[in-house]
């Protein structure tokens, strides 16, 4: 008996650490993208050359949905691996018929 | 207590298909769908053989024969190879990999009733205004300067039908991630699950580039956009890119299936494990994945550069290493088998050459040089041909024979199933083998008529008889079909001796599919229980309440909704009306079906140990 209990309170523990860790993650990377979004008004509102400003947005709005897809839509934890491998192959797809309309079509 | 005791009436029957959402229903009734376009879509085939009997024949006039054109291929491809595959696939996917259902049956169901009303909605055509007359692939600016409604019929019909097999796609994927049996790892799964999977894959991706370019098609026709006119600042080839980006990946959504049946008839009548599983699922995974960066091969001569050809010619040439990898794998298979030559062997058999044929005129067209050479000819119609028929339909066929046993619980007759494939293979050989001189010789695709006197006369008459044989074998076919429903002699639930999960419960299976879920222990799990224990799969739980989806007559309605709404959007002015009722009805059903708990129901366990037979083999 006592040892049940002694696991149960070692695995209550382990969570507790696990979600702190987890809340940690979550306030980090919610800073993180409010200050991608100042960022990227900044950048805006100072007028900076556009083509320093255009792909610097991009790049930040791409960690962002990143940071969504992965901390906040729990991507990050087990069992995701098909869902991970569909939306990198839908985003292969759409990626080449983008870059194929680009370059042969309208450059 | 069996259902076919009790013989139901018609009216109770055709309520209970208009409402079923059990995938074994639904897959009869895409077979039905199906066959019937593929009859609509062999009768245009037909006309089109005798309109080109004859130098100058007026058998059809030229409006018409680019409308039966149109809708032959158009026909063929969404409306019957599409729904006969998801027949196959809803048939028998489920059973292979231990489901009680798909993951969605009410959107199972969803999903053919949209293909359904879809395909409704383009034959209705040649009542109401003449068919589309654009080719199938409705190539801009043909497309947008075609009169009447023929081609929003197409775009708005399309759509229609897309809109269900993107359903029918994502259903398949998410039921193949989620709903195997205990035991049944990716790498144990029979190879026409794994096609079906990947194909469903390629569904997913590719059908929203058609989605997009219907779209911009159907706002350039009826609402004033201008994306494909030049004039106004639009491009026209942004539809063929569409349409090819969506197109060539349908091919592979059309041959993938086929490969799983016939991997998995080769088998079987080889009585043998597949020689090279994982090869053959890496060459699956490999050819879909190639699919995607091949369509401007169907574009060579549009201009698009030499570099831009040459990229597509070798990535194009790329995909004949995995299929070669599959054909290579289907010989050694059958190499030292004890090989029965039942019906879906030989069809398996005639598909090996004929693909092999329809292959190697696919690298001929792949360099894209000599393609200027044979772009829209007869050398072209052939090839496809080559592949889709002598690939994609020897494959239904060889699945519907196959699995009949399995949807119907009855046999089809193997002799006319021999005559019927003897006729269908002469007459397709006889059609098309000579098409790809005839298309060497000049002879332009798609032309109503060819004169006289350049040495055409022959071959086009020669393909014309090909095509009466291959009717005839079609008519046998269907003949087989009736006699054997009307006799309706049962078989046993393993008439084939077979080798995967299907074959381990009875035919037609029990509503539920399996009373216990099936454990796997291998690849083709019931042969290791043959071979290793008593011939029966193990349960993999204690017998327990089984949780059923209910009945709905909702995804009938909410795609008649979609097919009135068509309708009120092609003729707009007072029609408006028709859309107005039509989209209220699509949207009030899905609000009803939001709003209402439909948490489904249980068969319970005390009746489940009433049912005959312990539901393993037999």
């Amino acid at each position: 008996m006592t040892d049940n209990t002694n696991s149960t309170n070692e695995k209550q523990q382990f969570y507790r650490k696990k979600h702190k860790e987890e809340m940690k993650h979550h306030v980090l990377t919610f800073a993180m993208m409010i200050a991608f979004t100042l960022i990227a008004f900044g950048l805006v509102l100072a007028e900076v050359s556009p083509m320093f400003t255009i792909p610097i947005i991009i790049v930040l709005a791409a960690v962002q949905v990143l940071f969504q897809l992965y901390y906040f839509m729990h991507m990050n934890q087990e069992g995701h691996e098909m869902p991970a491998l569909m939306i990198y192959s839908g985003i292969f797809a759409a990626v080449l018929t983008v870059l194929a309309l680009t370059t042969i079509v309208w450059w | 207590m069996s259902t076919t005791a009790r013989k139901a009436g018609f009216g109770a029957t055709l309520w209970d298909y208009l409402t079923t959402v059990d995938h074994k229903k639904i897959g009869i009734l895409y077979l039905i769908g199906g066959f019937f376009f593929f009859l609509l879509g062999g009768l245009e085939a037909m006309l089109i053989r005798i309109q080109l009997i004859a130098p100058d024949n007026e058998f059809i006039s030229a409006q018409f024969y680019n409308e039966v054109l149109t809708m032959h291929g158009t026909t063929m491809i969404f409306l019957a190879a599409m729904p006969l595959i998801f027949a196959l696939m809803n048939a028998v996917l489920p059973l292979q990999i231990g489901a009680r259902d798909v993951a969605f049956p009410f959107v199972n169901a969803l999903g053919f009733w949209l293909f359904f009303f879809g395909g409704v909605m383009l034959n209705v055509s040649w009542f109401v205004t003449g068919a589309p007359d654009a080719g199938w692939t409705a190539y801009a600016p043909l497309s947008i300067f075609s009169e009447g409604h023929g081609v929003d019929f197409y775009a708005i019909g399309l759509q229609i039908a897309g809109f269900g097999t993107l359903m029918g796609g994502i259903n398949f994927i998410v039921t193949v991630v989620n709903m195997r049996a205990p035991g049944m790892t990716y790498m144990r799964m029979p190879l026409f699950t794994w096609t079906a999977f990947i194909a469903s894959v390629l569904i997913l991706f590719a059908f929203p580039a058609l989605t997009v370019g219907l779209f911009l098609l159907t706002f350039d026709r009826l609402f004033g956009a201008n994306f494909f006119d030049p004039s106004m600042g639009g491009n026209v080839i942004i539809w063929e890119h569409l349409f090819w980006i969506f197109g060539h990946p349908e091919v592979y959504i059309l041959i993938l299936p086929a490969f799983g049946v016939f991997s998995e008839v080769i088998s079987t009548f080889a009585k043998k494990r597949l020689f090279g599983y994982s090869s053959m699922v890496f060459a699956t995974v490999l050819i879909a994945f190639l699919g995607f960066m091949v369509w401007a091969h169907h574009m060579f001569t549009v201009g698009l550069g030499p570099i831009a050809n040459s990229i597509f010619a070798v990535a194009t040439m790329a995909i004949a290493v995995p299929t070669g990898i599959k054909i290579f794998n289907w010989l050694f298979t059958l190499w030292g088998g004890s090989i029965r030559l039942t019906s879906p062997m030989v069809f398996a058999l005639g598909f090996i050459p004929t693909f092999t044929i329809g292959g190697m005129t696919g690298v001929m067209l792949a360099s894209a040089a000599a393609d200027f050479q044979y772009h829209d000819s007869y050398f072209v119609v052939a090839h496809f041909h080559y592949v889709i028929v002598g690939g994609t339909v020897l494959g239904i066929f060889a699945g519907i024979i196959y699995w009949w046993p399995k949807m119907f619980g009855t046999m089809l007759n193997e002799k006319l199933n021999h005559w019927f494939f003897w006729l269908f293979f002469i007459g397709f050989h006889l059609t098309f083998f000579v098409q790809h001189f005839l298309g060497l010789m000049g002879m332009p695709r798609r032309y109503w008529k060819f004169q006289g006197e350049q040495g055409l006369d022959l071959f086009n008459l020669i393909s014309t008889i090909g095509a009466l044989f291959m009717a005839v074998g079609t008519i046998i076919f269907i003949y087989n079909v009736i006699v054997t429903q009307t006799k309706g002699q049962k078989v046993s639930g393993d008439p084939w001796d077979g080798r995967t999960l299907e074959w381990a419960i009875p035919s037609p299976p029990p509503f539920y599919n399996f009373k216990q879920e099936p454990l796997v222990r291998g690849l083709d799990p019931l042969w290791v229980e043959k071979m290793e224990g008593d011939g029966k799969i193990k349960p993999a739980e204690p017998l327990g309440d089984i949780h059923m989806p209910n009945r709905s007559f909702v995804p009938f309605v909410m795609s008649l909704g979609l097919f009135i709404a068509g309708f009120g959007v092609m003729y707009q002015g007072g029609y408006w009306i028709l859309a107005v009722i039509g989209f209220a009805i699509t949207a009030g059903s899905m609000l009803y079906r939001s709003f209402k708990d439909d948490l489904g129901y249980h068969v319970h366990k005390e009746d489940l140990e009433d049912e005959e037979g312990d539901g393993s083999n037999g």
